[in-house]
C-alpha cells in the first residue's frame, strides 16, 4: 500500500541523498572538532582547557537552530568582507556549507565530551609505556592512544550521529533541498501534508535504522579480540 | 556589536523567553505523566504489552522533531473528519500542536529513561519488598518508582535541556517563543547577529538555572546517596 506520491518520489529521493551528504560532511567536521575540543580538554594547559571548555559549554547550551540561523544569517557581512579582500564581493556562505558547520559545531561539541571519556578511560601505563620505547608524544597518540579510544568512544559517537541525522531536518529552515524541504515543496502543489510527511518521517526512520545496522557491525569490528568483563 | 539595539530589544525577547519556559515546562511535565505508563509497559514481561510502547517510542527517537511538529500542525489539517471535529480549534492553533508535539515527543525519550531506571533498580530490593507480603503494584509504588526516580533524575535533567533547546522548533510554525521573537527581531532590524547572540545568551542563562535546579533537587532527594556501590 504504496502511498500515491504524485510523481513526487524522484524529488524526495534526491532530498533524501542530500541528507546524507550533509550529515556525512558535518560528521566529518565534527569529528575533526570533537577531537581538537577533547584534546584542548585534557591538556596540562589551563588556556586550552579553557578554551574546550568553554566550546562544550556554550555550544551545547545554544539550541542547534539557532546555531544554524546565526551561521546562515549572522556570517553574510563577514563573507562580504572576506569576499571584497579576494576580489568577489558576491562570496557568501551556501545553506549546504552553513549548515554543514553548524551542525559540525554542535556535534563536535557533543563528541568533545565523548571524546574525552574515551581518553581517560585508558590505562595511564599504555602511554607511559609509549615513552618508555621512545616513541614521540605526536606517535603515542595516533598509533597508542587513537586506535584504543576509538573501539570506547564508539557507542557514544554513535548516538551522536543519530541525533546529526535527524537534526539534518534542521537545514531546511535555510532552504537547502533535502528531504523536509522537498516534502514542503511536494505539499505546496498536491495538497496532502499528512502523507508527505509521513513519508519523510519514514524515510528518517529507515536512515536510522541502517545507520544502526551499520553501527552496530563497526562495533563488533572495533570489539574483535576484546570480551567483556561480566558478560 | 550594536549594545544599545539590544538592550532595546530585552524585554521583546524576555517575552518570548517567557513562552519558551511555559512551552517546555508543561512538556516535561505532562511528558513524564505520559512517560509512566509507557516506560513500565517498555519493561513488562508480556511481549505485546512492550511492543505498543517499544512501537511508539521507536517511531518519535527516529524521526526529527520538525517532521512531528509538521504532521501535526500541517498533516492533520488533510482529514475532513478532524476539520469538522471538536479538538480543531486546539488542532488549528500553533500554541496547542507546539503542546501537543513537544510533550508526545519527550515522552518517548523519558520513558526510555525509565525503563532504564526501573530496570536498574537492585533486584534484591524488590524481592525483599515482595517478602515482606507487598503486593506487585504496592512494591512498584513504595519501592521501584520511588527508587527509579533517583536512579532516573540526572538523566531526566538533561532531558529538560534538550527540550529547552527543542523548542526552538517551534519558532518554524509560527510560534513567537525566544527563536521566534529574534527572528522577528532581526525581520525589522536586519541585525542577525546581535539579536541571536542576545537569544543565545537567554538560552544559556535558562540551561544553567535549570542544572543549578537540579543539583539542588538532586541534593533534597539524596541521590547520591542511595546510588548503589
Amino acid at each position: 500500500m504504496l502511498p500515491d506520491l504524485h510523481g513526487f518520489g524522484p524529488a524526495l529521493a534526491a532530498g533524501t541523498l542530500m541528507t546524507i551528504k550533509l550529515a556525512l560532511s558535518a560528521l566529518s567536521l565534527g569529528l575533526v572538532l570533537g577531537l581538537l575540543g577533547a584534546l584542548a580538554k585534557t591538556s596540562p594547559y589551563k588556556p586550552l582547557q579553557w578554551v574546550g571548555g568553554s566550546y562544550s559549554t556554550i555550544v551545547r547550551g545554544v539550541p542547534e537552530l539557532l546555531w544554524v540561523l546565526l551561521i546562515y544569517f549572522g556570517t553574510v557581512n563577514l563573507m562580504r568582507g572576506l569576499g571584497e579582500w579576494f576580489g568577489n564581493p558576491e562570496l557568501e556562505l551556501s545553506a549546504f556549507a552553513a549548515g554543514s558547520i553548524a551542525l559540525g559545531l554542535c556535534f563536535g561539541a557533543y563528541a568533545t565530551e565523548v571524546f574525552r571519556g574515551a581518553l581517560l578511560a585508558i590505562p595511564r601505563g599504555h602511554s607511559e609505556a609509549g615513552h618508555t620505547l621512545g616513541l614521540s608524544k605526536g606517535r603515542i597518540f595516533w598509533r597508542l592512544i587513537m586506535p584504543q579510544m576509538w573501539r570506547i568512544a564508539l557507542p557514544g559517537l554513535g548516538n551522536l550521529f543519530m541525533i546529526l541525522m535527524k537534526d539534518t531536518a534542521l537545514i531546511s529552515v535555510i532552504g537547502l533541498e533535502e528531504i523536509m524541504r522537498r516534502s514542503q515543496i511536494a505539499v505546496t502543489s498536491s495538497k496532502e501534508p499528512f502523507t508527505f510527511y509521513l513519508v519523510a518521517a519514514f524515510i528518517y526512520l529507515s536512515l536510522t535504522v541502517i545507520a544502526m545496522v551499520g553501527l552496530s557491525i563497526m562495533e563488533k569490528r572495533a570489539n574483535r579480540g576484546f570480551r567483556r568483563a561480566m558478560a | 556589536m550594536n549594545w544599545e539595539l539590544i538592550i532595546k530589544w530585552l524585554p521583546r525577547l524576555a517575552e518570548g523567553a517567557l513562552l519558551t519556559l511555559e512551552l517546555v515546562g508543561i512538556a516535561v511535565i505532562a511528558g513524564l505523566l505520559l512517560a509512566l505508563p509507557l516506560g513500565i509497559a517498555r519493561a513488562s514481561r508480556h511481549w505485546y504489552v512492550r511492543a505498543f510502547s517499544y512501537g511508539y517510542i521507536f517511531f518519535f527517537r527516529g524521526t526529527p522533531l520538525l517532521v512531528q511538529l509538521f504532521l501535526v500542525y500541517y498533516g492533520v489539517a488533510q482529514f475532513e473528519a478532524i476539520r469538522q471535529g471538536p479538538l480543531w480549534p486546539y488542532l488549528r492553533d500553533p500554541y496547542w500542536c507546539a503542546v501537543l508535539t513537544l510533550t508526545l515527543h519527550t515522552a518517548a525519550y523519558i520513558a526510555e529513561i525509565l525503563r532504564g531506571a526501573i530496570q536498574a533498580v537492585p533486584h534484591g530490593e524488590v524481592e525483599a519488598a515482595r517478602a515482606l507480603g507487598m503486593s506487585r503494584a504496592q512494591a512498584l509504588l513504595h519501592v521501584i518508582l520511588p527508587r527509579a526516580a533517583r536512579i532516573g533524575l540526572p538523566a531526566y535533567s538533561n532531558e529538560v535541556i534538550l527540550m529547552l533547546k527543542a523548542s526552538a522548533l517551534a519558532s518554524t510554525i509560527t510560534l513567537l517563543e525566544l527563536t521566534g521573537m529574534a527572528r522577528t527581531i532581526i525581520a525589522r532590524t536586519y541585525l542577525p547577529v546581535e539579536i541571536f547572540f542576545a537569544a543565545g545568551m537567554f538560552y544559556l542563562l535558562a540551561a544553567y538555572v535549570l542544572v543549578r535546579g537540579f543539583r539542588l533537587l538532586e541534593q533534597r532527594l539524596r541521590v547520591d546517596a542511595c546510588r548503589s556501590r
